[in-house]
C-alpha cells in the first residue's frame, strides 16, 4: 500500500471540500473495496476522506411511504434497523446476506451504491424497488444512477447522502452467491411497489438491469408460471471461472421464480 | 492438578495462547536491526529471462541489496534437492533437473523466484521490487498434464523428452493380464484427481540471522520438520555443519503437507543476512501463496477392475499421470509412487493389482504432499471405481463392499503392492458409520428430499491409509534418502517436573497436550508438571518431523522409549532407597514399591535422589534422571474405515448439500479421543474442500485462474454440516502404544464418498461421471447433458 494523507471531515461540506480539493483523492466509506485494492495497489490515491464521522449521513428514517436510509448505515445496521425489517423486510434480508459479518460491519450502504459493483447486492434493489439516490446537491433516480460497469451518474466531486426506498406492496431478493467471494453471480429483485411491479438483476452483466419482459409479464399474472420461457440471451452476460454466461442466464431465471414465491 | 492419561481429553495447554492471541509465530519475530526481504516472482509459466536490471532498485532508500540467480551462482549455493530416487521400470532414475533457489536464465512457472530484495522495510523492498527490470522472452508453456503430454509438447526441461521424469510401475502385470482373462465383468474409469493450493492459514514465512561474530546461522521458519530442514541446508543448499546451523520452526499455522519441504525462501534469507550482516525476514502474501506453495493432488487416470460373477474382486489395472509441477519438491517423487501405488489395494482382498504412474513435468508450481499425500488419489480412484462397479453389476455398493474387504480374521495381510497390513476391522468400521447415520431409515429420507424437490444421495467410502513413516530401512530401498525414525529425549527435574524434547512439530495437532499425557499418565505425575518442546535444532536431539500422521505413532513410541528408561532407572534409585531388589521395585501410579508391601517411594522421591545424590548408588548409577531415545518403527501403520455422505442437489440449480457425514475410523488406540474428534472433522472439512470447493486452475499457457480467496473457494462453516465421528479400536500390533494415526483419515476417505453420492442422487438422471469439484455449474450442465442424451 502505498502512502496516502488521511482526512476525517465532520460534516459533509468539509468533505465536498476537500474532495474538490484534492484531485486525486478517494472517499473512505467502509473500505469493504476500496482497502483491497489499495492493498494490491491497484489504486494509488493521493488522499482518504473518511465519512465515518459525518453525521448527516448516519441515521434511518420511515418519511411516509419511503424509508430513507443514511449513506453511512452499514449493512449490518440496515439489517437489525427494525424499521426496515417491519416496512421493507426485502431490504433488511438482502443487507442480511451481504457478504460475511466483517464485510457487513464495516460496509456501507452509500459506499456500495457510489462503488456500484456489478455484482453488489443493493443496486438490484434500488433497481426494483424504484428508489431515490440523495447526493450533497441533488436526488437522481436509481434508472438513472447505475450507468456502467463501476460507473455511476454521480460527478467525481459528488457524494451520496441517503437512499430513498419506497415501500413495497411485496417484494424478496434472491441470492446465488459465488462460492468464494459470496458476491452474487445472479441476485434478482423482484418488488411490487405503487409504481407498479419491477424485476432486476445483479451480479449477471456489467451493470445491474431490469427485465422489463418479466415485469410485464407479472403485472398480468404476478406467479412464478407468468415469466416461464423468458430468458435473458447469454450473450448479454457475465461469463468468468465462476459460472458461464449460459448458466448465469439459466440461475436468471431460476432466482427469479424463486423470487416471486417468496414474495407471496 | 491431575493425572491425565492415555484416554482422557484434558483441554488442549497450547490453546491459552493461540486463543488470547499469544502464540509466536515466525512473522511475530522481529530481531534487532530486523531487515526485510521480498521476492520478484515470474509473470510467465515459462520464460527467458532477457534482461535483468536491477541498478535503478539498488540505488533507492532503504535497499540494502538486489540479489538474482548470478548470485546464487557466485555463492556456489546448492540447488534444492529431491529426497526420494524413483525409478522407472526399465531400471533408470527419474530425472532430476536442478532446482536453483532464484531462477538462472530460465523461469518455468509462474511464481518461480526471479530476484530477492532487501531493504530495511517491508515497504522500501516492496517499492524496490517495482522498480527492478525484467524482461522476458516468453516460450511456450505446458500449463496442464493434457499439454505436457500431447504430441509435441513444450519441454519444461531439454533433459526430459515428453516431459517425462519417471515411469514406474509396481505389481505384477501378467497376473493382472490373466485375471481380466477370466474375469465375468470388468469396469473401466476414467477420472481425475483435482489440483488444490494447500492454503495453510498462515502463509511461510523465514527469518534468517546469521551472527559473523560466532560465524552461526539461525533460520526461524513456519516447518513441520526443522531438523529435515537443517540437515538439506547443511548437506544440500547452503553448505554449512550442522553446528554452524539452528532452525527454528516457532508456532506454525497449519502446514498441511506444504510446510514440510524445503523451500529457497529458507536458503535465501540466510544468504542475504551473511550479505548484509542483518537479519533477514520474509513472509508470503496470500497471492504469493499460490504460487510459491508446493500444491496438492492433480493426477489424471484410467483404471480397470475385473470381478467374477459373484462381484468378488480378480484383478485391477491402474494408469496414471501425476503432475509434478516444474520443479521436483522434497517428496515429490515419492508421492504419487510410494504412497500411491502401495495403497490401490485399499481395505480389500485384491489378488492381482498392477499399476503404472507416470511423473509429468509440467510449467507450475510443484506438487508434493498435501494431507494424505497419495493416499487421498488411491482411495479415490479405487472408491470411485466399487461404486461404479456395483452401479454396472446391479449389486448394492455396500454389499459389493462387504464381499470383497479383507475379513477380520485374515490379518495380517500381504496386499499385491507391497504393504503388509497388520490389524484392521472394516466390517466393524462399515457397520458402526451405518448405524451413525441410520442407514436404516434413509429411503424415508430420500422420498422426504424429493418431495422438497431434491434429489437425495447416499455415498460410501471405504478406505485404509499407510501412516507412522517409516520403517527407515524399507523406506531406503525404496529410495528415500533420509531415515524416517523419530526421537525423543525426556528430562526429568529435581522436583520431579518434566521437559519432554520430541522431533516431531506440532502445527495445530495439539502434541503439546498428547504428549504430556504419555508422561502424566506413564509417570503418575499432573500434566500440568509435564512441558513439551519441539521445533528448535537446538533443544531437541534429533527428528523427522510431522507429516504423514506419524507423530504419534513415531514420535509417541520414541517417547515411550525413553519413558521405559526413566522408569527402569527409577528402579534402580528406588531400590537403593528402599533397601530392596531391584526384581522386587513395582512402578505403578508415581509410585515405586517393594511388590507386596506398603514400603514406597514417590517418583518425585526418586528424582529428587537422583539430582541430590546423598543417598545413592553412586559406585554403579550415574546421577540425573534424564533419558533419550530413538525409534525406527517396524512397519507402516494402517488406519482405515467407512465414510458416509448424504447429500441434496437442487436439480435447478445443481447445487450441492452436503446434508449428513459419518465416519468410523479406526485409527488405534486413541490418546485424547477430544483431539481425536477434531482431527477427523478437520480432515472431513478439507475432504469436503476438494470434492465440492476447491481447485487450483490452471489454463493451458500456466496461468493460475484462482489465486486469491476471492475466488479460490475455501470451505466454510456454513458449507459442511455437523459431523458424526466414530471410532472402532484395533490397535497396530508392532509399535508400544498400538497406536496408527489420525491427521489424514478424513481427507482420504471422504472424497469419494462426497462424490459417489453425488452420483448416486443424479443417477436417475442418466448422470454417470462428475468430476471433482463438483460446483453448481458442473452438476447443472452434468444434468443437463444427460437430459439431452435421454432426449
Amino acid at each position: 500500500m502505498k502512502d496516502f494523507a488521511f482526512h476525517r471531515p465532520k460534516t459533509l461540506a468539509e468533505a465536498v471540500a476537500l474532495l474538490e480539493a484534492r484531485g486525486d483523492a478517494k472517499l473512505l466509506a467502509g473500505g469493504q473495496s476500496l482497502l483491497p485494492v489499495l492493498k494490491l495497489e491497484l489504486a494509488e490515491p493521493s488522499d482518504l476522506i473518511s465519512l465515518a464521522d459525518v453525521e448527516e449521513l448516519g441515521d434511518i428514517r420511515v418519511d411516509g411511504d419511503r424509508i430513507v436510509i443514511g449513506a453511512g448505515c452499514t449493512h449490518d445496521t440496515v439489517a437489525r434497523s427494525v424499521d426496515v425489517q417491519k416496512r421493507l423486510p426485502a431490504l433488511a434480508s438482502l443487507a442480511e446476506h451481504i457478504g460475511d459479518a466483517q464485510v457487513r460491519n464495516r460496509g456501507t450502504l452509500g459506499g456500495s451504491v457510489a462503488h456500484a459493483d456489478p455484482a453488489a447486492d443493493y443496486p438490484a434493489a434500488l433497481l426494483a424497488l424504484g428508489a431515490t439516490i440523495a447526493t450533497d446537491r441533488r436526488r437522481i433516480a436509481a434508472d438513472d444512477f447505475f450507468k456502467a460497469f463501476f460507473e455511476t451518474a454521480l460527478a467525481r466531486d459528488e457524494i451520496v447522502t441517503a437512499v430513498h426506498f419506497p415501500l413495497a406492496k411485496r417484494a424478496a431478493y434472491i441470492k446465488f452467491a459465488h462460492r468464494a467471494s459470496k458476491y452474487a453471480l445472479v441476485g434478482v429483485f423482484v418488488a411490487e411497489t405503487a409504481a407498479g411491479i419491477r424485476v432486476a438483476v445483479t451480479g449477471a452483466a456489467a451493470v445491474a438491469f431490469r427485465v422489463p419482459a418479466m415485469e410485464a409479464a407479472l403485472a398480468k399474472q404476478f406467479s412464478p408460471d407468468a415469466i416461464a420461457g423468458i430468458v435473458i440471451p447469454a450473450d448479454e452476460l457475465n461469463g468468468d471461472a465462476e459460472a458461464s454466461a449460459e448458466y448465469r442466464s439459466h440461475l436468471i431465471g431460476v432466482m427469479a421464480k424463486r423470487a416471486i414465491q417468496a414474495c407471496a | 492438578m491431575t493425572v491425565q492419561g492415555v484416554g482422557a481429553s484434558p483441554k488442549r495447554k497450547e490453546d491459552r495462547r493461540f486463543l488470547l492471541g499469544k502464540g509466536r509465530y515466525t512473522d511475530d519475530i522481529v530481531l534487532q536491526d530486523q531487515a526485510h526481504a521480498v521476492f520478484i516472482r515470474a509473470p510467465y509459466a515459462h520464460a527467458a529471462i532477457a534482461k535483468l536490471d536491477a541498478s535503478a532498485a539498488r540505488a533507492m532508500p532503504g535497499v540494502l541489496a538486489v540479489l538474482t540467480g548470478d548470485d546464487v551462482t557466485a555463492a556456489g549455493l546448492g540447488g534444492i534437492p529431491c529426497g526420494w530416487l524413483v525409478k522407472s521400470k526399465d531400471g533408470s532414475n527419474m530425472v532430476e533437473p536442478p532446482h536453483p533457489a532464484l531462477a538462472i536464465g530460465v523461469v518455468r512457472h509462474v511464481g518461480d523466484p526471479v530476484a530477492m530484495v532487501i531493504a530495511t522495510s517491508r515497504a522500501a523492498a516492496k517499492a524496490a521490487a517495482g522498480a527492478v527490470e525484467v524482461d522476458y522472452d516468453v516460450k511456450p508453456a505446458a500449463g496442464r498434464i493434457a499439454e505436457a503430454t500431447a504430441a509435441n509438447p513444450p519441454l519444461v526441461w531439454d533433459q526430459a523428452p515428453g516431459n517425462i521424469c519417471f515411469d514406474w510401475h509396481i505389481g505384477d502385470a501378467a497376473n493382472v493380464d490373466a485375471a481380466f482373462a477370466k474375469a465375468a465383468h470388468t469396469v473401466e474409469l476414467e477420472l481425475t484427481n483435482s489440483r488444490v493450493a494447500p492454503n495453510a492459514m498462515e502463509p511461510r514465512a523465514a527469518n534468517g540471522f546469521y551472527d559473523a561474530a560466532s560465524d552461526h546461522y539461525t533460520l526461524y521458519t513456519t516447518s513441520q520438520n526443522p531438523h529435515l530442514t537443517r540437515l538439506l541446508l547443511a548437506a544440500f543448499t547452503l553448505h554449512v555443519p550442522e553446528h554452524k546451523l539452528r532452525v527454528v520452526a516457532p508456532d506454525v499455522g497449519g502446514g498441511f503437507g506444504s510446510k514440510i519441504f524445503h523451500y529457497a525462501e529458507e536458503l535465501m534469507v540466510l544468504v542475504a543476512s551473511k550479505r548484509v550482516g542483518k537479519p533477514v525476514k520474509w513472509t508470503s502474501d496470500r497471492m504469493e501463496a499460490f504460487v510459491s506453495d508446493a500444491h496438492g493432488r492433480d493426477h489424471v487416470s484410467k483404471a480397470q477392475l475385473a470381478l467374477d460373477a459373484n462381484g468378488k474382486f480378480l484383478g485391477l489395472r491402474v494408469q496414471t499421470l501425476a503432475n509434478l509441477g516444474a520443479y521436483l519438491s522434497t517428496f515429490a517423487s515419492a508421492v504419487p509412487t510410494y504412497l500411491y501405488g502401495t495403497l490401490l489395494s485399499g481395505p480389500y482382498d485384491l489378488p492381482a493389482i498392477y499399476a503404472e504412474v507416470k511423473g509429468v513435468f509440467t510449467n507450475t508450481v510443484a506438487v508434493d504432499a498435501y494431507r494424505g499425500a497419495g493416499r487421498p488419489e488411491a482411495s479415490y480412484l479405487l472408491e470411485r471405481l466399487v461404486s461404479k462397479a456395483a452401479r454396472q453389476l446391479r449389486i448394492d455398493p455396500i454389499e459389493l463392499r462387504r464381499k470383497n474387504l479383507i475379513p477380520a480374521d485374515k490379518f495380517p495381510y500381504q496386499t499385491q503392492v507391497a504393504l503388509a497390513y497388520d490389524t484392521g476391522n472394516f466390517q466393524a468400521t462399515l457397520d458402526m458409520a451405518l448405524e451413525r447415520i441410520d442407514y436404516k431409515h434413509y429411503a424415508d429420507r430420500k422420498a422426504a428430499s424429493a418431495k422438497r424437490g431434491k434429489l437425495r444421495g447416499l455415498g460410501i467410502s471405504t478406505y485404509i491409509e499407510a501412516c507412522g513413516l517409516a520403517p527407515s530401512a524399507l523406506a531406503g530401498a525404496l529410495g528415500a534418502r533420509a531415515g524416517l525414525y523419530e526421537a525423543a529425549n525426556i528430562r526429568i527435574h529435581p522436583t520431579g517436573s518434566v521437559s519432554v524434547f520430541t522431533g516431531t512439530h506440532s502445527h495445530g495437532q495439539g502434541h503439546e497436550t498428547t504428549f504430556a499425557q504419555l508422561i502424566s499418565g506413564r509417570l503418575g505425575i499432573p500434566i500440568e508438571n509435564v512441558e513439551v518442546v519441539h521445533g528448535d535444532t537446538d533443544r531437541i536431539p534429533f527428528g523427522m518431523g510431522t507429516y504423514g500422521s506419524r507423530s504419534a505413532a513415531v514420535g509417541g513410541s520414541a517417547i515411550v522409549k525413553a519413558l521405559d528408561k526413566i522408569v527402569d532407572k527409577g528402579k534402580k534409585i528406588a531400590a537403593h532407597l528402599l533397601e530392596a531388589s531391584v526384581a522386587d521395585i513395582e512402578f505403578a501410579d508415581g509410585l515405586y514399591r517393594v511388590a507386596g508391601t506398603d514400603r514406597v517411594k514417590a517418583f518425585g522421591e526418586v528424582a529428587f535422589a537422583a539430582y541430590v545424590p546423598h543417598n545413592y548408588p553412586l559406585e554403579t548409577l550415574e546421577p540425573g534422571l534424564e533419558e533419550s531415545a530413538f525409534y525406527d518403527p517396524k512397519n507402516f501403520t494402517f488406519p482405515g474405515g467407512t465414510h458416509l455422505v448424504e447429500v441434496e442437489v437442487d436439480p435447478e440449480t445443481g447445487v450441492v448439500e452436503i446434508v449428513d457425514v459419518a465416519s468410523a475410523d479406526d485409527v488405534g488406540v486413541i490418546i485424547n479421543p477430544m483431539i481425536v474428534d477434531g482431527q477427523a472433522h478437520g480432515g472431513l472439512a478439507q475432504g469436503i474442500g476438494q470434492a465440492l470447493l476447491e481447485e487450483a486452475v490452471y489454463d493451458g499457457d500456466g496461468q493460475l485462474a484462482n489465486d486469491s480467496f476471492l475466488t479460490y473457494t475455501m470451505p466454510r462453516a456454513a458449507d459442511l454440516p455437523m459431523f458424526k465421528v466414530g471410532n472402532h479400536v484395533t490397535a497396530c500390533t508392532h509399535n508400544p502404544l498400538g497406536v496408527k494415526g489420525v491427521g489424514e483419515t478424513g481427507a482420504i476417505g471422504v472424497p469419494p464418498a462426497v462424490i459417489n453420492a453425488v452420483l448416486d442422487a443424479l443417477a436417475p438422471l442418466g448422470v454417470t461421471d462428475i468430476s471433482m469439484p463438483a460446483t453448481p455449474e458442473k452438476v447443472w450442465r452434468a444434468i443437463q447433458a444427460a437430459a439431452g442424451k435421454q432426449a
